[in-house]
């Protein structure tokens, strides 16, 4: 089956080739395939499979790769933009890093 | 931290080790389990369908026996007792309040602080001879390998996507193939999710459709029940028509839709539905139904499908935070502007008489 991939150009992964030591760890955690190692370097090949869900930079042990993780669900956003700290759905964004936050009291959710 | 309790019903005794009692879990999946299961794939009960945090032996592990880390999702935790087939483990289970691995990595739960905590507190120095652990690919967003190692001495060997793959994994030598390290978002995977993303938006769905009942019923020219089915009746179909478009329809043709943004594909899906509807008892809009009724349920049923879709990028395993903000900024101005025409369309229903 053919791999799913959302909108183009919006993922906000960087990677820094001349710190990268070629461990292949963000090969091992990325679920997306968005890394290849090419002639022995590791390489960004598809980065609009990237879902920024921050494996790769928190697995980086040289931080050669950073990602500005989040959840891409759209309760969240929304959740986040009424100011909702926890809702109906367990995803909502902090306010404070963007990051998610998924209330773990409240019933059922997104995720 | 305390050891989990022996009163839980998969529990089957305890084993003694140099780490102390550890409870032994059963491998069968009873159909009490298989019916709490089903339950929460509806959404009732989620956030109390938990295990007790803690070190479980599953089978007859001894000192050499891999340990498997988990989360304390009931639903997680029967998968993979169930999975393993015939080969004995420890089974490490993070407190993640009930929440799946990859939710629970995401918001920091399941992640570093509380693995090495818990690898301490459990003893795992005594309890094994090696100092590796097996963690679910899907935790990395929550766990640094690196640091794990450094804070404990354990090292983290990230195992396959999918639990299933996890005795082709152990016989590879603990090495996960490219395939099993790739998160699909199959047909299979998207229907499992549609029961709880149908259940809440037909909550929501039933009450609308009352009222609009009520408003029609009032509203229109003749007596209120029959008012109520006349005008309500077509409200009411639009939305459950944009309701089926968009939490049935969209997640499982999701490939086939065109278009990346599941907004649009959503509009799409709730554009298509009603116009098969149309095609297929023909008579739909000459005879009982004006074109404002039609306008109507076209509209609303857009404006739902696409929003309900929309919602899906939450379900979904390929979206990105910064595509779904990209989206939002023209999916939900235009979700208004259409459903605000569709109920102009059926207020003028009412006066085209």
């Amino acid at each position: 089956m053919k791999k799913m991939l959302y909108l183009k150009n919006v993922s906000t992964l960087s990677f820094n080739r001349d710190l990268c030591t070629g461990c292949g760890t963000c090969l091992e955690v990325c679920p997306r395939e968005v890394f290849a190692r090419i002639n022995g370097a590791v390489q960004v090949v598809e980065p609009d499979a990237c879902m920024e869900c921050g494996a790769c930079s928190k697995n980086c042990p040289v931080h050669a790769v950073f990602v500005k993780s989040g959840v891409g669900c759209a309760l969240a956003v929304i959740n986040s933009a009424l100011g909702r700290k926890s809702s109906s759905c367990c995803c909502v964004l902090d306010s404070e890093d963007q990051s998610p936050c998924c209330s773990s009291n409240k019933s059922s959710g997104c995720c | 931290m305390s050891p989990p309790s022996i009163n839980q019903p998969f529990v089957t005794g305890v084993i003694e080790t140099a780490a102390g009692k550890i409870p032994v879990v059963s491998r069968v999946i009873t159909l009490k389990d298989r019916l709490g299961s089903m339950k929460v794939r509806c959404g009732i009960g989620r956030s109390s369908y938990r295990v007790d945090p803690g070190l479980y032996a599953l089978g007859n592990p001894d000192s050499e026996s891999e340990i498997l880390v988990t989360a304390n999702y009931k639903l997680t935790f029967d998968t993979l007792r169930a999975c393993v087939g015939e080969r004995s483990f420890w089974l490490l289970v993070l407190d993640t309040h009930g929440v799946n691995v990859w939710c629970a990595a995401g918001k920091g739960t399941f992640g570093t602080d509380q693995l090495v905590s818990r690898i301490g507190s459990s003893r795992l120095h005594l309890l094994v001879r090696h100092r590796s652990l097996i963690v679910p690919q899907l935790a990395a967003p929550g766990i640094s390998a690196w640091e794990v190692k450094k804070m404990s001495g354990f090292k983290v060997i990230f195992g396959p996507v999918e639990c299933l793959d996890l005795a082709e994994f152990m016989d590879n030598g603990l090495v996960a193939s490219r395939s099993m390290r790739f998160k699909n978002f199959g047909l299979a995977d998207r229907a499992t999710l549609i029961p709880v993303e149908l259940l809440h938006s037909m909550k929501i769905g039933v009450c609308f459709s009352f009222l609009s009942l009520i408003l029609g019923g009032f509203l229109g020219q003749n007596h209120f029940f029959e008012n109520a089915v006349k005008y309500g009746g077509v409200m009411s179909a639009a939305i459950f028509i944009g309701i089926f478009s968009g939490a049935v329809l969209g997640p499982l043709l999701l490939p086939w839709l065109p278009s990346r943004s599941f907004a649009a594909k959503g509009a799409v899906i709730g554009m298509i539905t009603p116009m098969t509807i149309l095609a297929l008892t023909k008579g739909f809009l000459d005879s009982t139904w004006s074109l404002w009724e039609a306008g109507t349920i076209f509209m609303v049923s857009m404006a739902a499908a696409s929003c309900l879709t929309m919602n899906f990028t939450g379900s979904s395993v390929f979206t990105s935070l910064s595509g779904v903000r990209k989206e939002m900024k023209w999916a939900i101005p235009f979700q208004i502007v259409v459903l605000a025409c569709g109920l102009v369309a059926w207020a003028v229903s009412f006066l085209a008489e």
